[in-house]
């Protein structure tokens, strides 16, 4: 009895102890937590707030005279040499009489991007009997207006210690109390392919280019990935080589994935001869680099699969492959499907083999096929954020939040599936 | 079963996807031109590539930012379509580079110079001025600095400007550039810290008795971290420069045009690094920059010999072209013809000239 009331008042004593401990652990848990959603808090903040400008653009709307003359002399018209940049001059021209003099001709040009004259081309190619008719249209400023009309750049200090003259800015400042200029959602992001212009440039061919990829990508390793996991999980006999297999497999996991892009340079481009900068080649890298990933997930979704049902189907008369394909398979699938789609995530956000294989490129063609060449997603906004124009800031920012959104919907993706799909036991 | 057929379906789908683009493997023409090389002279070659596939009926080029080096030994690699049309490079092709080129078939080359770059030594706008010849750059940043007697080395032992030069202002060195790899580095090395490493007489003595020594005393860095090695990302420094008002960082002038309100240059021997200074050839440390292309492949390739003639046109490399707008000094204009007409004609560079 005595010896009871010890074991109780030992405990009793020890308790206060045993409560601050726990206290302790689970403040250092939270502050754990609480440090890492903090960064996370932080890093998205920062990326909203650089990128989300990026979503809009200046534009200015310009009457344009398509003078026959200019574009088609003699009444022949060659979209090549036509001169439409001398159009959306005399426009500017127009616009402001007072201005004259070479130097300040020049700087009333710059407040319009480059891609007025194209935008013009397409449109007298669409419809020639344009020609001669007087169009007003609103046509993307230069990236140095749009950063001023954003904040980026301040109007308040010097002349020389700002790209846009006190004349541009005046000009600009008429434009806008005229209401000639507009600020619109920036489709040109998502529907123009790369440009040394910033007001031009979009991710739509690095976005094909991480489409093909992970196209050739998904179609190789996962059945290539599913198939091993079968085997080695269902078929393999347990042996020293089958030990050495798994051992590997697990270490190919974990290999600097530059590796893989050495491997695809050697063996994809010097000996197969396969074009350099194609998202075929890519796939072929980027598989190698998912499918240890791939067969590890299928891997552990074939062990959950409970024995009782193997030993019932086998019970019932069905041969080994009967068990694995008609049973085990589709109780695994969803699994499998997660752990793809967890590869093909970290597919999407690779871009150090790629620099290997020539996918670090200037390359303005959205590309159309699995051989055109073409960047990726990570790697377009490595080649923004080195460049020194200023308005690719806020589009590395852009870009980034779409690669993250695309990453996002991919394994919200896979939580679906799983919970979905997933059967309890 | 359901899902596992239509899974395997899908798949079978791509799989034979994949498989029926094989015959585009064989890489029988290339319809786009294919640019490798500098990482100086891409902000400039993809303006122009980007404006002459706009412009043409021609795909745009394709252009690799690999370094001078990585993209003149891509380019020596052989004649064909698998290989690039043409070089960039921050530097002249090297003798060597040549005879490599010579080994794999690769003989008709021309040479295009395309302008000059500056490199600047800047610092953050607000920063008081510092003016620096080439000699206390030396002093600041070399490994070894003479020492009291001809012909000793001592350790750097300098850890601020007034150290150098008890004109400078007393603060710490620290001094952000390119790592190695960087053809702007090298030209920093040759340009700055030689010219500045040639104003001590004995050194200037060894070049022509111990070549070797003299490269080795006039372009070996300090690296004890009063030289920081910021890696390629030009941007980055612009941005850590303005964090701290006394380091310096070293880039190329384009950076300075787009960032005149962040960061300033110091005058070196006298003169700012300007557009006018370094067309002029005033300031002293600017570099030509190159390309190279294959003459066996205009022609063959197509749009190559209009990329070419972009790239050489007035309206690009001009006093007031495009390119430099982007922050490319132009050559005079006597030279440009020149170049230009060899470009027209493309005049081979001859080995033995180099």
């Amino acid at each position: 009895m005595s010896k009871e009331m010890t074991t109780r008042e030992r405990v009793e004593a020890g308790l206060g102890r045993r409560r601050r401990k726990e206290t302790m652990f689970r403040t250092v848990g939270v502050l754990a937590t609480g440090v890492g959603i903090m960064f996370l808090g932080v890093f998205f903040a920062t990326l909203l707030a650089k990128g989300s400008s990026a979503f809009v653009q200046t534009f200015v709307q310009l009457d344009v005279v398509l003078d026959a003359e200019t574009i088609a002399p003699g009444g022949e018209l060659d979209l090549a040499y036509a001169d439409f940049e001398g159009l959306v001059r005399s426009s500017l021209r127009k616009e402001f009489p007072g201005v004259s003099g070479r130097t300040e001709r020049r700087e009333l040009y710059r407040l319009v991007s480059t891609g007025a004259s194209y935008q013009l081309r397409d449109m007298v190619a669409d419809d020639p009997t344009l020609i001669g008719t007087t169009q007003s249209l609103w046509v993307p400023a230069a990236s140095n207006v749009d950063m001023l009309l954003k904040g980026n750049i301040d109007a308040a200090v010097d002349e020389s210690l700002r790209p846009l003259s006190d004349a541009q800015i005046e000009w600009i400042q008429a434009l806008q109390d005229s209401g000639r200029v507009e600020t619109r959602f920036n489709l040109a992001l998502f529907t123009n392919g790369d440009s040394r212009d910033p007001e031009l440039a979009g991710i739509k061919g690095a976005m094909m280019g991480s489409f093909y990829m992970l196209l050739v990508t998904i179609a190789l390793s996962f059945p290539i990935g599913v198939a091993a996991a079968i085997y080695l999980e269902e078929f393999a006999p347990r042996n020293r080589w089958s030990d050495l297999i798994e051992v590997n497999i697990n270490n190919l996991a974990a290999v600097p994935s530059i590796v893989f892009g050495l491997l695809g340079l050697a063996v994809f481009i010097n000996y197969l001869g396969l074009p350099r900068s194609a998202p075929l080649v890519g796939g072929l890298v980027l598989t190698l680099l998912t499918l240890p990933v791939i067969i590890i997930a299928s891997r552990a979704a074939i062990k959950a699969v409970p024995p009782s049902i193997r030993e019932a189907a086998l019970g019932l008369g069905a041969s080994q492959m009967q068990v694995v394909f008609h049973h085990v398979l589709p109780l695994a699938m969803p699994g499998m499907l997660t752990g793809a789609i967890i590869g093909m995530s970290r597919a999407l956000g690779e871009s150090a083999p790629l620099l290997m294989i020539g996918m670090v490129a200037f390359i303005v063609d959205v590309p159309g096929g699995f051989t055109d060449p073409a960047t990726a997603l990570p790697v377009q906004i490595y080649l923004w954020a080195d460049s020194p124009e200023r308005a690719f800031a806020e589009r590395t920012s852009a870009a980034i939040i779409v690669l993250l959104g695309f990453l996002l919907l991919m394994n919200l993706a896979a939580v679906i599936i799983r919970r979905r799909m997933e059967r309890k036991w | 079963m359901s899902i596992q057929q239509k899974t395997f379906g899908l798949v079978a789908m791509t799989v034979l996807g994949v498989a029926m683009s094989a015959p585009a493997f064989a890489q029988a023409g290339r319809d786009h031109v294919y640019v490798v090389g500098s990482s100086t002279v891409y902000p400039f070659a993809t303006v122009v590539a980007e404006r002459f596939g706009r412009s043409s009926e021609f795909k745009t080029p394709k252009i690799e930012s690999t370094g001078s080096g990585g993209g003149l030994k891509l380019f020596c690699d052989g004649v064909g379509v698998d290989h690039p049309d043409v070089a960039n490079s921050s530097r002249a092709i090297k003798q060597s580079e040549l005879r490599a080129c010579a080994k794999n078939g690769v003989t008709d080359i021309v040479e295009v110079k395309i302008g000059y770059d500056g490199i600047v030594f800047a610092h953050a706008i607000n920063s008081p001025t510092m003016e620096l010849s080439r000699a206390d750059i030396f002093l600041a940043l070399a490994k070894e600095v003479p020492g009291d007697s001809e012909g000793e080395l001592i350790p750097n032992p300098y850890t601020t400007w007034a150290d150098v030069n008890p004109g400078l202002p007393a603060t710490r060195i620290e001094v952000l550039g390119p790592p190695p790899t960087s053809g702007t580095r090298d030209a920093f090395v040759e340009l700055g810290m030689e010219g500045g490493c040639k104003t001590v007489a004995w050194i200037k003595a060894l070049k022509s008795t111990d070549s070797d020594r003299y490269k080795s005393i006039c372009h070996t860095i300090r690296e004890d971290g009063v030289f920081v090695e910021a890696g390629e990302n030009d941007n980055l420094i612009v941005q850590k420069l303005q964090a701290n008002p006394n380091a310096f960082g070293i880039f190329g002038y384009s950076f300075l045009d787009q960032n005149m309100e962040k960061v300033k240059g110091s005058p070196i021997d006298g003169t700012e690094p300007t557009f006018d200074a370094i067309a002029s050839g005033e300031y002293p440390v600017s570099r030509p920059l190159f390309f190279y292309a294959k003459k066996a492949h205009v022609d063959v390739i197509p749009g190559l010999r209009g990329y070419l003639r972009e790239f050489t046109s007035e309206r690009a490399w001009g006093e007031e072209g495009y390119l430099s707008d982007r922050g490319l000094i132009p050559m005079p204009d006597a030279e440009r013809s020149q170049v230009a007409a060899d470009v027209r004609n493309l005049t081979p560079l001859s080995v033995a000239s180099q």
